[in-house]
């Protein structure tokens, strides 16, 4: 097949970089030549993405697409994915046309500086998930919190310099013990070549417990987990709403993926031993924040809030590591990834409108916006988790899978679904139901067919995976039955070890 | 085919009046959707009697595979179609009424704007509901229990400028969600147990689980006690038993034909439909079926000691239909499946019938719900006021023993001896069935009278006005009087008589034993019933004819106990005194206290970032953006770089001190 004899994911990642080149190179007051090179790009990169998953393997849990290049002495250059990874990067190059989309006209300053920093920052959000090299994974990983610290602190609300540097000093902090650890992965095995690790490499258990932990701080709080999870609400609601969709959608995601790549398979009895405080950890989360998403008064910190809800399902899912389990947490990810992205770019359309995200500046609007009512109720009952949503898939896997290891985990973790019906329909109501007597809300005019080309993808996409979500769990089925059987093997293994004398 | 057309049909109607309803206009919605609908009730019916009673029926289930689901290592649900006698019964009930509804709605909502919509909703939550009856896995039912549940919390909140109907929609959802987590925590036990979620495959391997017990809590447990208790609960939630009734008499909130065809024919009995369905599971957990009738027969007597001192003429009804879900709940306890489906099928055209009813009146009375503002409608609205005679005959019972009588006296009767027949612990079951079926008997003649006799009380000029409903909205009623006079009469015998074997075939295993006993109790208890209902229509008469000035006195004699039925027992402050304000309060607790004190507090102190932080916001002002951009950039690559080249670094140990 041709497509195997292509570095075709350097391809994808590094389309959209050379959009941002082209774009750097346009003259100064070309703003609209800047967003329609930026809208073709990102369309051009999901057209050439979704070659992969049509090439995609299913039957193999092993890296496909490979690339491998020399490059810093041990550090290569290496690409590829597998069924954990590969749905991400179509995930990524999918919202990004409706980010710009989405931009086209709230964005009105620097649109050029605004179109490179998102080009630039999709560059590194698909090399994170392609990334077969643990340097050049964090790389990436890192990499990704300057344009998305820009977008925060140029284009963003009144309190961006703080939310930006709340966001920023939050994820470097983690990050830097991340990198420790890669160094001592690196001390400990002679190679970052990730699937070397995966494969060969036995870390012995109380380096297993240091690296766990120097990981855990850098992915918990890209989650984010309880409690590293404030800064979220304050960078959502400051950062444009574009941002926010990246924020929510995809940035979240890496934190669960890098769980997914890392901690599991290469620290398995690390995990094993410190599981029950990731479930801890998300069980606070699903009920203290949903808690805290019940009395909000600013739209976007409501679903902020639910956002760090619903990541817990996707922690608890994970260090279930069983089947069902790992595969809710994954499709978690991906349908958090498909409504978040909605329910922001919803609050956007309202805010593009009124300038306010206020709850309590709305109040009767589907009177006056039908279809944007219509739209907002599918995005509200896929947050709530109604079964025929795509929210409702990743949920009720998560449990099956927790109530298997802990009772107490899965009956904690169920109050959820009570609680988010309670902030997601009081949201619901305030903003579309009562009657719509404030005077500026009179004259809203509904969507606008550039809003319907962003969000009817979305409500499509919600639905279908609601009812059909198997073209999502084919993909994941082989590699996650293979990373639960490996850490199963693992964890027999050390105890037979520790039965010897 | 025909089973797909059953079900899909109605999800066409919803498709076709939702998203194409503001271009093809109101009255293509309105009949395209009615004519789909009725389509779909007629093969419902030939499908009812082919399984049901044709002589070459399979009595196994049949299933129509319709498309992969959730499948997630041993984990498989498929959406597919089962048919069996329990099947083709719901059918025939949730598609009759929805016909009958969709038709009627035609008339009742002819004032309003938004009709597609309307029609939309009815058709979406009949499919959900045939989707919830035609279930083969515990997955799909809780998809189209969940699905009910959102029509529901749609149509409830229909007039959404109302905050009345925006609020009895949220509980609705809200409370229903309640229930819905212990039907959650029940599939997950299941599949933990059983390693599947599939009907048939749990009925073949629960046998073997009876008197094992498993960690649940820290507890442990008998397996099938708790996953029957953990899956009743959402039933519980569904069909408004004690404890989760809260939301179905706000649920009134919401136009008529929706509170008769939703929160009185066929939603809220999805929950006995439930227990019906697992009868083979429940029949091994002995211990939850108690617990079955207890709440059953709790939920039938308090829900009737409050539909006694209603105003609100729906309020009445929905009441009742709480009441009489526990009479169902009852009879599937003790074991007698077969009767409490008989009650929840008889039950449905009565109470259809009873609402719809109700709707004409209100329709007449320019949305008047407030029975003390009515009286003396029955020369305004004869054929309405025949109807509802029919329909309160038909729910009190009306009929003698061992002869016949109207449909709601062979069902709910032979709930009553099943009751008895049952033994519970000093026959409480019974006697509260018994006090509940007198209480039934008042308030439901206390409606008639304050409805349709006496002087009247309502504005002159409404009164003036009151007219007949139309056509449109009558020919409903006549079709379900029919069925609330012949149902139990004509169906008596296939559904708990003799003929019961063959009809249900293998859909439903009821206690071989009370199906005998149940007909073998002492004469005295056959009549009981009767006596109570023959006495308090004597009673009403006595309070709301004879001496109208009765009721006024009583209640000042009672003040007390008026006003505790009158408040529905305080439920509703209760729960918003130890569940909703609690929960508002730790929200803001953690909120403020715990994100912003606690959290933000301790990180942005030590951090000290707020010095540091404003040092760089005059940077990021004046446009030193790309410097500071390209700087981390570089800084980032320079770290890395540092660290990993030259190659020998690692191999040499420069590693963090003690990893190795």
């Amino acid at each position: 097949m041709i497509i195997t004899t292509q570095p075709i994911l350097s391809i994808i990642t590094f389309l959209p970089l050379v959009g941002a080149i082209f774009i750097a190179t346009l003259p100064k007051a070309a703003a609209n030549n800047a967003r329609w090179v930026a809208l073709w790009t990102t369309i051009v990169t999901f057209f050439v993405s979704l070659l992969i998953w049509v090439n995609f393997d299913t039957s193999t849990p092993a890296f496909q697409f490979v690339e491998e290049y020399a490059w810093l002495g041990p550090i290569k250059y290496k690409m590829g994915v597998d069924g954990i990874s590969m749905l991400f990067v179509i995930l990524t190059t999918f919202l990004m046309p409706l980010c710009v989309l989405a931009s086209w006209q709230s964005i009105e300053e620097r649109v050029k500086e605004y179109m490179i920093a998102f080009l630039v920052l999709e560059t590194l959000m698909i090399g994170v998930f392609c990334a077969l090299d643990l340097v050049l994974f964090y790389l990436f990983f890192e990499g990704g919190l300057i344009p998305m610290f820009l977008i925060i602190g140029v284009w963003g609300g009144p309190r961006r310099v703080y939310a930006s540097f709340k966001f920023f000093l939050y994820t470097l902090l983690g990050s830097l013990l991340m990198l420790i650890a890669i160094l001592a992965i690196y001390g400990y095995a002679g190679t970052t070549d990730i699937p070397a690790l995966l494969t060969t490499t036995r870390l012995p258990p109380d380096m297993q417990f240091w690296l766990w932990l120097a990981f855990f701080a850098s992915f918990a709080v890209k989650m984010p987990m309880w409690p590293v999870h404030t800064w979220l609400p304050d960078a959502h609601v400051e950062a444009p709403t574009a941002g926010s969709v990246i924020l929510a959608a995809i940035l979240l995601k890496m934190g669960g993926y890098g769980f997914l790549r890392f901690s599991v398979p290469m620290f398995p009895l690390a995990t094993e031993q410190l599981a029950p405080l990731v479930f801890a950890l998300s069980v606070i989360a699903i009920i203290y924040t949903s808690l805290v998403a019940f009395v909000q008064e600013d739209m976007k910190k409501l679903i902020a809030y639910s956002s760090v809800a619903h990541m817990g399902f996707v922690t608890m899912g994970i260090f279930t590591v069983t089947t069902q389990g790992v595969d809710g947490a994954i499709f978690q990810m991906l349908s958090h990834g498909i409504v978040s992205a909605a329910l922001f770019l919803c609050v956007g359309v309202v805010y593009d409108r009124m300038h306010t995200r206020e709850i309590a500046a709305y109040g009767g609007l589907a009177d006056r916006m039908p279809i944007y009512a219509a739209c907002f109720m599918v995005f509200t009952m896929a947050n709530v988790g109604l079964p025929g949503t795509s929210g409702f898939v990743g949920e009720f896997l998560t449990l099956l899978g927790a109530f298997k290891v802990n009772t107490w985990v899965a009956f904690s973790a169920t109050f959820g679904v009570i609680l988010s019906a309670c902030y997601a329909l009081y949201l619901y109501r305030a903003v579309m139901f009562g009657s719509l007597d404030k005077p500026a809300l009179k004259l809203l005019p509904d969507l606008s067919t550039r809003e319907i080309a962003v969000l009817a993808p979305l409500v499509l996409l919600t639905v279908v995976l609601g009812f059909y979500p198997a073209p999502i769990l084919d993909v994941t089925a082989v590699s996650v039955k293979n990373l639960v059987a490996q850490y199963e093997a693992a964890i027999a293994g050390a105890s037979q070890a520790a039965t010897l004398p | 085919m025909i089973y797909s057309a059953i079900v899909f049909l109605p999800l066409l109607g919803a498709l076709i009046a939702g998203l194409f309803g503001r271009f093809i206009g109101e009255r293509p919605s309105e009949v395209i959707t009615t004519a789909l609908m009725m389509i779909s009730a007629a093969l419902a019916w030939f499908v009812f009697i082919e399984t049901g009673f044709a002589a070459d029926a399979a009595k196994t289930a049949v299933k129509v595979p319709v498309m992969r689901w959730i499948t997630s290592g041993d984990l498989e649900a498929a959406w597919v179609l089962r048919i069996d006698t329990l099947t083709a019964v719901m059918l025939i009930v949730v598609t009759t009424v929805s016909s009958l509804v969709h038709l009627y709605s035609i008339g009742y909502m002819h004032e309003d704007d938004s009709r597609p919509r309307f029609f939309s909703y009815l058709s979406l939550f009949t499919f959900a509901m045939l989707m919830l009856v035609t279930s083969d896995n515990l997955l799909q039912m809780f998809f189209g229990w969940e699905g009910v549940g959102l029509a529901s919390y749609l149509l409830i909140g229909f007039w959404y400028h109302k905050p009345e109907a925006n609020a009895a929609a949220i509980k609705a959802f809200v409370v229903n969600r309640v229930g819905d987590f212990g039907f959650a925590l029940g599939i997950f036990g299941v599949f933990f147990i059983f390693n599947t979620i599939s009907l048939d495959e749990i009925f073949r391997q629960a046998p073997s689980m009876t008197g094992k017990t498993m960690n649940f809590l820290g507890y442990d447990v008998d397996i099938l006690t708790t996953l029957c208790l953990l899956l009743f609960m959402g039933a519980m939630g569904k069909s408004a038993q004690f404890l989760l009734h809260t939301w179905l008499p706000d649920a009134m909130e919401g136009p008529t034909p929706v509170s008769a065809l939703i929160h009185a024919a066929t939603m809220v009995t999805a929950g006995v439909f439930m227990v019906a369905r697992l009868s083979p599971l429940f029949e091994q957990a002995p211990a939850a079926l108690e617990v079955v009738v207890f709440v059953g027969a709790i939920t039938a007597f308090f829900a009737a000691t409050v539909g006694l001192v209603q105003n609100d003429i729906k309020r009445v009804i929905a009441y009742s239909t709480c009441s009489q879900l526990g009479y169902m709940f009852v009879a599937c306890g003790v074991g007698a499946y077969t009767v409490g489906i008989f009650h929840l099928f008889t039950h449905a055209f009565f109470k259809a019938l009873l609402f719809l009813g109700a709707g004409s009146v209100i329709h007449a009375m320019h949305h008047e719900q407030d029975m003390r503002n009515m009286g003396g409608l029955k020369g305004k609205i004869p054929i309405t006021w025949a109807m509802m005679l029919i329909g309160t005959l038909a729910l009190t019972g009306v009929g003698i023993p061992h002869i016949g009588g109207f449909a709601g006296f062979h069902s709910k009767d032979a709930i009553v001896e099943a009751a008895y027949a049952a033994q519970t612990p000093g026959n409480y079951a019974f006697w509260l069935l018994v006090i509940a079926a007198f209480m039934t008997s008042f308030y439901s003649w206390r409606l008639m009278f304050l409805t349709f006799y006496g002087k009247t009380r309502a504005e002159p000029d409404t009164y003036k006005h009151a007219h007949e409903s139309p056509p449109v909205m009558l020919i409903p009623l006549f079709v379900l009087a029919a069925g609330a006079i012949l149902a139990g009469i004509v169906f008596a015998k296939p559904f708990i008589g003799y003929g019961l074997a063959e009809f249900w075939g293998t859909s439903v295993t009821p206690d071989k034993d009370i199906m005998h006993h149940m007909h073998e109790v002492p004469e005295w208890v056959f009549w009981s019933p009767f006596a109570a209902m023959v006495s308090g229509f004597g009673l009403a008469y006595l309070y709301y004819i004879a001496r109208p000035e009765l009721p006024e006195k009583t209640a000042t004699a009672f003040r007390p106990l008026y006003l505790f039925f009158l408040n529905k027992w305080y439920f509703d402050e209760l729960y918003d005194a130890i569940f909703v304000r609690p929960a508002k309060a730790l929200g803001r607790l953690f909120w403020k206290g715990g994100d912003g004190t606690i959290i933000d507090g301790t990180i942005d102190g030590t951090a000290a970032s707020v010095g540091w932080a404003t040092g760089k916001i005059v940077r990021l002002q004046t446009g030193y953006v790309y410097h500071y951009a390209f700087a981390m950039l570089i800084g980032v690559a320079l770290f890395v770089t540092w660290f990993a080249w030259p190659s020998g670094f690692g191999s040499t140990g420069l590693g963090p001190a003690g990893v190795r």
